[in-house]
């Protein structure tokens, strides 16, 4: 059984990789093929044209040598792949540089966001999560509160922006407070589910044996609706974190939203690149994390 | 036009607005050389990095005669305010002589206390509040208050301020509305528009310095490099920064003398500065009236050409300037005039043309504009590459000239009723005389026993039609094309 498994966890990890490889190597055909006009010589160029064309960023000399050189300024072409490497890897050289407010290293705008977006988290699970305990174990405050629910679920964070500067005037309460109004529905409503299909027959069980009403909360019923709850915080983790960066791009400051929004100014597409990387890459570790609290609590039914 | 080469006079001040037989530019682009040939001789100091740029800036800042240019600096500003056509400056100074025209002026304009203020060291203990929070949009426009803050002019006035990059205007408006930054890099429009109440809650705002004047442009798509002609803009999208704004004015202006209207005519939309020159690569918009960096940077991209300098349609005219609550000033009077002082010394750096290109490599990197070195340096020289083929050489292309001159003011409210943003009568004076603060030099003024001068309004030339501040109401009327009341 395990050397099976073994071997279709390596099969799968074989076809990631090369899919991987496909995608490097068509971005390398796309960014490097295409080579560079005809150069115009030297030597046919006026002194104004020659001034023109370093205004312009474009070495006239190297036209001259006939060889395509690299250009001489990255110039918001898509970038080739030796580009990103060497971008890369300076960031990764020094993550946690500090210039003052507009200019940190990636590491340091990191942890900003994920400062945010652990209390923006942690206060909505603090309210969904009890919340959606009520709802779910009383029937009439479900059907209560659903049109809320579903009015207001589906706003995207970005509109909520400008009420939430206006109301509370202060950025970065916003911030938290639109990564709070954001994440709350998923855990919410996935909350009230796992405590409303609690199977029957457990509830009973526990009613024949006289348990207090908050014994059964936590020895009942939480143990039931805990993989669906921790599926909701999931869900919710996700969409924190796509929320952060759109709050941070608007709102400015620090982050790795505003990094993203500073590097875009500039025309800069391989620091976009580099950071919508690791946007990335911290959203799957996130959702690893709690995948592993879920493996923990799953039951089989 | 040579240089002087004798003692006495190589200490003189570069500008002299006393000189009746000098314009008040001189010869190439940096000024201190006869020609672009031995301009381009001397670039001695520019392979430096920014580390150098920085130390050798600051080198000059504290050159004992910094001080005696910053204070000819101040003066020529006020005097070329005075007299925006040269050719009467230099007519009066002829007739009435040097000295003459000197006592004359002074007597009425506030030249000595502005210079005072400009130079007063600052006593630590009288500061309110030193640690400081200062707004700006990632332009040339702030380039003052950024550079004082890698050139220690802030430090010197005994302040800790952080300069922090915004991401919009409306981001700065609200910023200062919430008290998170104590003074801010404006659109000289916006402290007029917020103290109105136009657009956001009516809170007093003031304006201490203009930052700059001219440095802004048209920009145009390269698909239109055949559509110059203003009248073939129509069904054309535009952007601007912001509403309040003089690049909206200039614009309207533009478009209205040649005959369309931009209301209906165009599509005018707001877009923060930074994100024109990928709007107009996406094609979502054929131009814009934006600020600098962004039209050389849009050359530089070659995806627009420079179609119109705005220095071709007011020369001289106000863009951004500092400004801070009128609450501010009054909780922290010590502070704020500290803050005034730290921003006329760059101003007054900034001025000079030889300083262009280090300032460019100061505030060039990723923690300021966070621009090419290249771009931000055309700007600032005005040696510029024009999207078309062709080098221009504009030394003024971008200026820096703090005097906040109340008729900007006036000019900037008959604009907005112009097109609709305030209806009703307006009390031009007033409101520009309240906002617009001269009248923070007449207060050292009559605290030094001088009476503040009644001429703050000099008249300006925009476009051919002149307008003066003391008609106000009749210039706001005079248009053919605005918003239907």
């Amino acid at each position: 059984m395990s050397s099976f498994a073994r071997s279709e966890r390596f099969r799968a990890g074989l076809l990631s990789t090369l899919l991987l490889l496909l995608i490097l190597g068509i971005w390398h055909l796309a960014t490097t093929g295409g080579a560079a006009k005809a150069p115009v010589p030297a030597q046919n160029l006026t002194p104004e044209q020659i001034e023109y064309l370093k205004l312009m960023g474009k070495d006239p000399g190297a036209a001259a040598g006939g060889a395509a050189a690299p250009a001489v300024t990255s110039k918001s072409g898509f970038p080739t792949l030796a580009q990103m490497g060497e971008v890369i890897a300076r960031h990764a050289s020094s993550p946690f540089y500090d210039n003052g407010p507009n200019d940190k290293g990636l590491g340091l705008q990191l942890a900003h966001s994920l400062g945010r977006v652990g209390l923006g988290y942690l206060l909505a699970a603090a309210v969904a999560i009890p919340l959606g305990f009520l709802i779910g174990m009383s029937p009439l405050v479900y059907r209560a509160l659903d049109p809320f629910i579903q009015v207001l679920k589906p706003i995207s964070p970005l509109a909520w922006m400008p009420l939430a500067l206006y109301t509370i005037k202060d950025s970065s309460i916003s911030g938290v407070f639109v990564i709070f109004i954001c994440s709350i529905w998923p855990m919410l409503i996935n909350t009230a589910f796992g405590v409303a299909s609690v199977r029957r027959e457990w509830l009973n069980v526990a009613r024949t044996l006289e348990v207090t009403p908050l014994r059964r909360a936590f020895q009942v019923i939480l143990p039931a609706a805990a993989p669906t709850i921790l599926t909701g915080m999931r869900i919710s983790m996700g969409i924190a974190w796509l929320v952060i960066v759109a709050a941070e791009m608007l709102v400015g400051g620090t982050g790795i939203g505003y990094f993203v929004w500073n590097e875009w100014n500039n025309l800069s597409l391989p620091n976009v690149i580099v950071a919508i990387l690791v946007i990335g890459v911290v959203g799957m570790a996130l959702d690893m994390i709690f995948a592993r609290f879920q493996r923990a609590v799953t039951y089989v039914d | 036009m040579d240089r002087p080469t004798d003692v006495a006079s190589a200490a003189a001040p570069a500008v002299d607005p006393y000189d009746a037989d000098r314009p008040l530019r001189l010869g190439c682009a940096c000024g201190r050389h006869r020609s672009a040939a031995e301009h381009a001789a001397d670039r001695t100091d520019l392979a430096a990095g920014a580390a150098d740029a920085v130390t050798s800036l600051r080198a000059r800042s504290e050159e004992p005669d910094f001080v005696a240019r910053s204070n000819a600096f101040v003066e020529a500003a006020l005097v070329k305010a005075l007299f925006p056509h040269d050719a009467l400056r230099r007519g009066f100074i002829k007739a009435v002589g040097r000295r003459t025209a000197q006592a004359a002026i002074a007597s009425v304009l506030p030249v000595a206390s502005l210079q005072a203020m400009a130079q007063e060291a600052g006593k630590p203990g009288t500061l309110e509040k030193k640690n400081l929070k200062i707004g700006f949009i990632p332009i040339t426009c702030a380039t003052p208050l950024i550079m004082a803050h890698p050139l220690g002019f802030y430090s010197k006035q005994g302040l800790e301020v952080e300069v922090v990059k915004t991401a919009g205007w409306a981001l700065i408006r609200d910023k200062m509305l919430n008290k998170e930054y104590d003074a801010t890099h404006f659109l000289s429009p916006m402290p007029l528009a917020i103290s109105l109440g136009l657009g956001s809650t009516a809170t007093p705002m003031r304006v201490a310095t203009i930052q700059n004047t001219n440095g802004q442009a048209i920009t145009l798509h390269v698909k239109h490099k055949d559509k110059r002609d203003a009248r073939l803009w129509k069904g054309f999208k535009f952007a601007v920064p912001f509403e309040y704004s003089m690049h909206n004015f200039l614009l309207r202006y533009y478009v209205a003398e040649a005959g369309l209207n931009p209301d209906t005519d165009i599509q005018i939309r707001v877009v923060p500065p930074p994100e024109m020159v990928a709007n107009l690569r996406a094609g979502n918009i054929d131009g814009f009236l934006g600020p600098d960096p962004f039209n050389q940077r849009a050359v530089f991209e070659e995806v627009g050409f420079i179609h119109v300098l705005t220095k071709e349609l007011w020369n001289g005219h106000p863009c951004c300037a500092f400004g801070t609550s009128a609450e501010f000033i009054r909780t922290n009077p010590n502070t704020f005039a500290a803050l005034y002082r730290a921003v006329l010394n760059a101003a007054a750096m900034a001025r000079e043309a030889r300083n262009r290109e280090l300032i460019a490599k100061v505030i060039s990197p990723q923690a300021y504009l966070n621009q090419p070195e290249t771009v931000v340096a055309q700007v600032l020289t005005g040696k510029f590459a024009d999207g078309l083929g062709n080098v221009q050489t504009v030394p003024d292309r971008a200026d820096f000239d703090p005097m906040p001159w109340p008729s900007m003011a006036v000019w900037m409210l008959t604009q907005l009723q112009r097109w609709g943003y305030i209806k009703g009568g307006v009390d031009y004076k007033q409101i520009a005389e309240q906002v617009f603060l001269l009248t923070d030099a007449k207060k050292h003024m009559q605290s030094l026993g001088i009476t503040p001068p009644a001429g703050a309004y000099p008249k300006f030339t925009i476009m051919g039609k002149v307008f003066d501040p003391e008609k106000a109401a009749a210039y706001a009327d005079s248009f053919a094309i605005r918003r239907a009341a």
